[in-house]
């Protein structure tokens, strides 16, 4: 067992009496089965065929101290960069897992756009019905977070409301006093016929490394509508593993974008259950890393019913010596009749040192199905290069003409025109160029 | 403008230009023709700058600087363009936004300010009827989902946004229906002037009929073989090649 594990479970006899609901027993018999789930099992490792392109030796080793509370002494000044600045969101700040009231915009009007911490205590039966139901049990980072699990976003839209602004979320750490490891959890429930908007981000915005295991449940009730958004561009020596499962009923309608540009090791496992009929999954994502970064997607979507659509576009740039990973599943069980399901992997290394693993995952138990995947790795068609040259466009220009417009359809489904812009300028930036127009 | 001296060029050692020879003027049309392989692209490409391609031996001279020692876009500033034979498709880049980003690169290029953005338009607008090109096709992706015809009557409106001192048509009368060949030709023959040059790159006689040609040259084996006025390429449409590989054999 690693020190890291060892840490965690000592800590956890110090932490639990004090995590909010540590009076309600249902919430507690979830964590200390949680726990003995994580203690049995541990952190995987490269002999576990989810984790086999992935090694999380190095990060794991790094003598974390584990952050149980927050920081006071973050201003807005600090992270006004982070959120978008140019559009009026409610939004939820985290420092070390703990939320920030002062940096917050919370609301309990209509519907509920605050914190777990709070639910936790102000509804038990919500988050009995809810809680650890979309994030299965038995995987070892959803169980340590199950554990530990105190404080994130609760967002709960009732039937028929639609949020009238988008929802921020902001998770920081700010640890000066060595290496940090945090956890967050997220429940996120759309009731029937609801809409709402989420942009969230992970920000290491102190010196030394972090080491965040975020957990995301999110619930899309009959009709309901969720667009999802995820930048992650996050600091040099910051490590995030994103668990995002989301349980899909009826004619719902929910998109998730991952937006990978940061971090050195960013690891994605995102689910999608279709539990209801015509029910549409949407996960798309670009990823631009360089150098020592690892970016990782291992995505699942479980079609349990018939007459859905799900759809799965990925992008990948690869500079210098990173590492990208795409595990892409997609299960059809035998109910799931007239499934339409659609994975896309491009994949782009621009350098010799870049490294791609693909492996696109299908099984299917149903007969009646429409099924297709595809996974490219490439190079910039040299044609098309020269094209652009002998029409005066400098040789980065036009590479970066080439990659822009190969990432570019990937942003399609992005709702909010200035998380638009500001993705299309951070890519800008990560290619290195600076183009007078938008694509 | 353009001298072209004992040029040699091979790409993965074999050798396919064997010691070119030519001189072009300002105001003058060009003809290139020859039977297939017999280097016709390969000379454009070369002097348009690809890479693929080596050059072994020989020079090649513009407006009195060494092209070979320049990147492709550094001779795109210098005013030097070729018609693509096949036009890449470049999905989520729009034709406006391409083209307006070619001719500001151009203009930085040569120490110029970028052109204003609504001269940028009415100019589009200008090149865009001459080619009689729907305003639409401004907005679509680069090439993307074009017809042949419509690839190469793009090809013509990059050149006529560019103004190009020397224009290299590569087969672009290749795929084009008779009404398409007429529209580029006219494109081409209102782009004329004093002081610019056409090389006009072709397997057949027809683009000739509609765009006069001062000089025809016949390119075979990687050389030039022949040289003469229009009437050249009549007798090469009436002939065929196969006198030329006889004379040449």
């Amino acid at each position: 067992m690693t020190d890291l594990a060892q840490d965690l479970l000592s800590s956890f006899v110090v932490a639990e009496p004090q995590l909010n609901g540590s009076r309600n027993l249902g919430v507690v018999h979830l964590r200390k089965e949680a726990l003995d789930r994580f203690e049995a099992q541990g952190f995987p490792t490269t002999r576990d065929e989810e984790w086999k392109y992935t090694n999380l030796k190095p990060v794991l080793k790094q003598g974390y101290r584990i952050l149980l509370k927050g920081d006071d002494a973050v201003s807005f000044a600090d992270i006004k960069s982070y959120l978008l600045s140019d559009l009026d969101t409610y939004k939820l700040v985290f420092i070390n897992g703990k939320y920030s009231s002062w940096l917050s915009d919370s609301t309990h009007q209509e519907f509920d756009v605050c914190t777990f911490a709070a639910a936790l205590n102000k509804y038990p039966d919500i988050i009995a019905e809810y809680l650890g139901n979309a994030a299965p049990k038995g995987e070892t980072f959803v169980d340590l977070n199950t554990a530990f699990a105190d404080d994130g976003a609760f967002i709960r839209v009732k039937a028929n409301q639609t949020v009238d602004k988008p929802i921020e979320i902001l998770y920081l750490t700010t640890n000066e006093n060595g290496p940090a490891f945090s956890q967050v959890r997220n429940l996120i429930i759309a009731e029937q016929n609801a809409e709402v908007q989420l942009v969230e981000r992970h920000q290491n915005i102190g010196e030394q490394p972090s080491f965040t295991n975020f957990v995301s449940e999110v619930f899309a009730a009959r009709d309901a509508r969720v667009s999802y958004y995820k930048v992650q561009n996050d600091a040099e020596h910051a490590t995030l593993v994103d668990n995002t499962h989301v349980v899909q009923k009826d004619q719902s309608n929910v998109h998730v974008g991952t937006y990978t540009f940061g971090g050195k090791l960013v690891r994605n496992n995102l689910h999608f259950y279709s539990c209801g009929e015509h029910a549409e999954s949407h996960m798309d994502g670009i990823t631009i890393i360089g150098d020592g970064q690892t970016v990782d997607h291992h995505t699942l979507v479980d079609h349990q019913e018939p007459n859905c659509y799900s759809r799965e576009l990925y992008k990948g740039i690869y500079l210098g010596k990173s590492h990208g990973i795409f595990n892409g599943k997609v299960m059809v069980r035998q109910k799931a009749q007239k499934t339409n399901a659609f994975q896309q992997n491009d994949n782009i290394l621009l350098s010799d040192r870049a490294k791609v693993d693909t492996k696109p995952q299908l099984e299917i138990f149903a007969d009646d199905v429409r099924c297709s995947h595809g996974c490219t790795i490439g190079q910039l068609d040299r044609n098309a290069l020269f094209y652009l040259r002998s029409r005066g466009i400098p040789k980065h220009e036009a590479e970066g003409l080439m990659t822009y417009a190969f990432a570019a359809d990937a942003l399609e489904y992005v709702k909010i025109p200035q998380l638009e812009k500001r993705l299309n300028r951070v890519i800008a930036e990560k290619l290195g160029i600076n183009l007078e127009f938008t694509l | 403008m353009i001298k072209i001296n004992n040029l040699k060029a091979q790409v993965e050692d074999k050798e396919i230009l064997k010691g070119i020879n030519l001189e072009i003027n300002p105001g003058e049309i060009h003809a290139i023709m020859g039977p297939n392989g017999s280097g016709k692209s390969t000379l454009s490409s070369v002097i348009a700058g690809r890479d693929e391609y080596e050059v072994t031996d020989g020079s090649i001279d513009f407006n009195g600087e060494d092209l070979l020692d320049l990147d492709p876009e550094e001779r795109a500033h210098k005013g030097i363009f070729l018609s693509f034979q096949y036009p890449v498709e470049i999905p989520g880049v729009t034709v406006s936004n391409f083209i307006k980003t070619a001719i500001n690169e151009s203009r930085k290029g040569r120490g110029e300010e970028p052109m204003e953005a609504r001269e940028m338009l009415a100019k589009m607008r200008e090149k865009a009827a001459l080619l009689e090109m729907d305003k639409s096709y401004l907005s679509r992706s680069l090439n993307e989902g074009f017809s042949g015809g419509e690839k190469k009557r793009n090809e013509i409106f990059q050149m006529a946004m560019l103004e190009p001192k020397l224009a290299i048509l590569d087969e672009t009368d290749s795929g084009l229906d008779i009404d398409a060949l007429r529209i580029v030709a006219g494109g081409v023959n209102k782009l004329r002037s004093a002081e610019n040059a056409v090389v006009i790159i072709t397997h057949y006689q027809r683009l000739l009929d509609y765009i006069k040609p001062d000089f025809v040259h016949v390119l075979y084996n990687g050389k030039i073989v022949k040289s003469g006025g229009p009437e050249l390429a009549h007798e090469l449409e009436e002939k065929g090649y196969d006198w030329i590989k006889a004379e040449n054999a």
